[in-house]
């Protein structure tokens, strides 16, 4: 593994526009590391669409393709067919999507991908709002947060979406939760998902200082923190049932993730042991699904 | 080689002919039984290509979009609500400059539910950057595929080839059939300027700021002009090849004609006996059938009915609170015109009416008989 300071720049240039301490730039540098050069990318929009550049310029060296909020996996799908048909099957296809255009608007593309098994790498990274638009709520924002839309007097009233269960429910050929805070794993589960053929689906913690309201040096701190207290469990699975646990936690109280962000300042008394008790119940259902 | 065939059938022919290496599609009537063939044809082998089952329209278009732009000659086809779902990238397709051809079998859109004909769906994707041909039969059809192809990738835009739904996606007639070696000189394999390639990445469709942006749709606009010109020379080209061509706008019976009666699709073979019924009786009547709208070829129609004193448009499409859209058009290219004729304005055959001889007879005799248009088109056959 290389050092991350060895990854800036190599297919992810400086001059991209993320906010300071954004964890998604950080997260695609491991993956492009990753995947390498020969390698297509098919970018929704979202931030990371916002983000690379403007017209001519482009902070990408790899080959990519922007394409609506709902098609990244669809793009993905054209893109595999047609390289496919040039014989340059070896070519990785990445679909890159954030929370919205994954949980969401780009669900039912995704679905449909997932059904064919066409042959790529979906990468979701979630910053569990649409931060780009400006922090509205998504169907991955968690209980009890604030968003624009969500605001104090109406927190999220929904938990998030179990996306590595439904996309693992379409028996594809590996699904996987990672984490900044587990370079050594993350790395792992993308040189895992290269070598397999079929649709494989990344599922990326990604903290967002600006939505999240924290201060921007926090951010490998906070996704190491979803991992303690179990709010992220790190875990893989293969062909829709082999469960594999990936990092046992600490078990942290939630508080300690909760509390450094400004987005949870609004929970009510009994909050915090209701956001335990569910985090605590969703560990259980993990549990026994674990080879 | 001669065959019989629905007009579906027929532009099977014509895609196949046309060795497209990546097919996305999803089933909507009537334009379902294309998708059907297609996947037969790809399935045995007569076909190199990819067929991808995608689980709605708007995935179709985006994942033929995305093979396109990655260097592949493609096909998709739809109707009615399935154009409708696919909207955003008909715009995202045209601003791409990617040459996909698709075929839309015409179908109103609800509600009420409708399967049947008329032009409201691909009329209302007019201002979508999409080339529009209209068909009038089988062999046209097949014809119109493999002109789409020349056209679309000498001028970077997509094509949009209209059948009328049921009229002639699903009724029979006989059908030259070209040899695959005469259609592989006139349409070589595609080879785009640009494609996503590892070998030399670029990224594609980043954002244009407001300084750019017009200058996007600026340099389109000119490629839009320049496909006025080039599906001249396209049609003659294939015409030289095939003996058959069928120019912009089709006349018939025009060169003395006082009274025109000018309509889209298959309305326009049924108006030829009425044509020869009003020629019998001395009446100096004709047909102009548009088969090019968009981009719309408004020098040709200005020459054309300068000399006309009356023409009567059938729609077969509304657009509500402002009227049919084809004398919308035609109304905007006579501005122009030193001398114009009268427009009398008739909607008729909205999902799947029949369009019968009677009813463009009465089209042609209101006509004739006011000396003024009224203010507002004649609907035909509503119920009282």
């Amino acid at each position: 593994m290389k050092e991350a300071r060895e990854l800036l720049n190599e297919f992810l240039d400086s001059g991209h526009g993320a906010c300071p301490g954004c964890a998604m730039p950080v997260i695609l540098r491991h993956v492009f590391h990753i995947l390498g050069k020969d390698t297509v990318a098919a970018i929704t929009a979202g931030c990371f669409g916002t983000i690379s550049g403007i017209w001519p310029n482009s902070p990408i060296k790899l080959a990519a393709y922007n394409t609506p909020f709902a098609s990244a996996a669809a793009a993905a799908s054209g893109i595999r067919a047609s390289l496919d048909m040039q014989g340059k099957t070896q070519t990785q296809v990445l679909a890159v999507a954030g929370d919205g255009g994954t949980f969401d608007i780009g669900i039912q593309a995704l679905s449909g991908a997932a059904e064919r098994n066409d042959d790529f790498l979906y990468v979701c990274y979630d910053n569990e709002a649409y931060m780009n638009t400006g922090i509205q709520r998504s169907s991955a924002t968690p209980w009890g947060a604030w968003t624009t839309t969500t605001p104090a007097a109406n927190l999220k009233n929904q938990p998030k979406k179990d996306i590595v269960q439904i996309m693992a429910a379409h028996r594809i050929p590996y699904a996987a939760t990672a984490s900044i805070a587990y370079p050594e794993d993350f790395a792992r589960k993308i040189n895992r998902a290269k070598s397999l053929r079929g649709l494989k689906f990344i599922y990326a913690f990604s903290p967002c200082p600006v939505g999240w309201r924290f201060p921007s040096e926090q951010t490998v701190r906070l996704a190491r923190l979803a991992v303690q207290t179990k709010i992220f469990p790190l875990y893989e699975v293969e062909d829709g049932d082999r469960f594999l646990l990936n990092v046992v936690p600490e078990g942290l109280p939630v508080g300690e993730y909760l509390k450094p962000q400004g987005r949870f300042a609004y929970l009510r008394e009994g909050d915090l042991e209701r956001i335990q008790e569910n985090v605590d119940q969703e560990w259980k259902r993990l549990m026994a699904r674990m080879a | 080689m001669k065959k019989l065939l629905t007009g579906n059938s027929a532009i099977t022919y014509g895609v196949t002919l046309c060795r497209p290496q990546v097919i996305s599609a999803y089933p909507i009537t009537p334009q379902t039984t294309i998708v059907e063939e297609l996947s037969e044809v790809c399935a045995d082998g007569r076909l190199q290509a990819k067929f991808i089952r995608v689980e709605s329209e708007h995935s179709a278009m985006a994942s033929a979009a995305a093979a396109c732009a990655a260097g592949s000659r493609v096909f998709t086809a739809t109707s009615s609500h399935g154009l409708a779902y696919m909207h955003e990238m008909l715009h995202w397709v045209s601003g791409s400059r990617l040459p996909v051809v698709m075929v839309n079998a015409n179908r109103a859109l609800g509600a009420p539910w409708n399967i049947w004909c008329d032009h409201s769906d691909s009329l209302s994707q007019r201002d979508t950057g999409w080339i529009q041909m209209y068909c009038q039969s089988a062999q046209e059809a097949l014809d119109t595929i493999l002109q789409a192809y020349r056209l679309a990738e000498e001028v970077l835009l997509p094509v949009m080839v209209m059948v009328d739904g049921f009229f002639l996606s699903h009724t029979s007639d006989t059908v030259d059939v070209p040899e695959a070696k005469a259609v592989d000189r006139f349409l070589p394999p595609f080879k785009p300027r640009y494609k996503i390639s590892p070998d030399e990445p670029h990224t594609f469709n980043i954002s244009a700021d407001p300084s750019l942006f017009i200058s996007f749709k600026h340099a389109a606009q000119k490629s839009m002009e320049e496909a006025k010109k080039a599906a001249v020379l396209v049609d003659r080209e294939f015409k030289a090849r095939f003996g058959r061509g069928y120019g912009l706008l089709e006349k018939y019976r025009c060169q003395d004609a006082e009274v025109v009666f000018f309509t889209m699709g298959t309305a326009a073979s049924t108006a030829r006996e009425v044509i020869e019924d009003f020629r019998r009786q001395g009446k100096k009547v004709g047909l102009c059938r548009l088969r090019m709208f968009r981009p719309s070829p408004m020098e040709e129609l200005v020459k054309f009915f300068s000399g006309v004193k009356k023409v009567a448009v059938l729609d077969r499409d509304n657009s509500l609170g402002a009227g049919g859209i084809v004398a919308q058009e035609l109304k905007a290219a006579l501005y122009a015109a030193p001398r114009k004729p009268k427009v009398y304005e008739f909607i008729a055959g909205l999902g799947g009416k029949d369009i019968t001889p009677e009813t463009i007879r009465e089209t042609i005799e209101i006509t004739l008989k006011q000396g003024n248009p009224g203010s507002h088109p004649v609907w035909m056959g509503v119920q009282a």
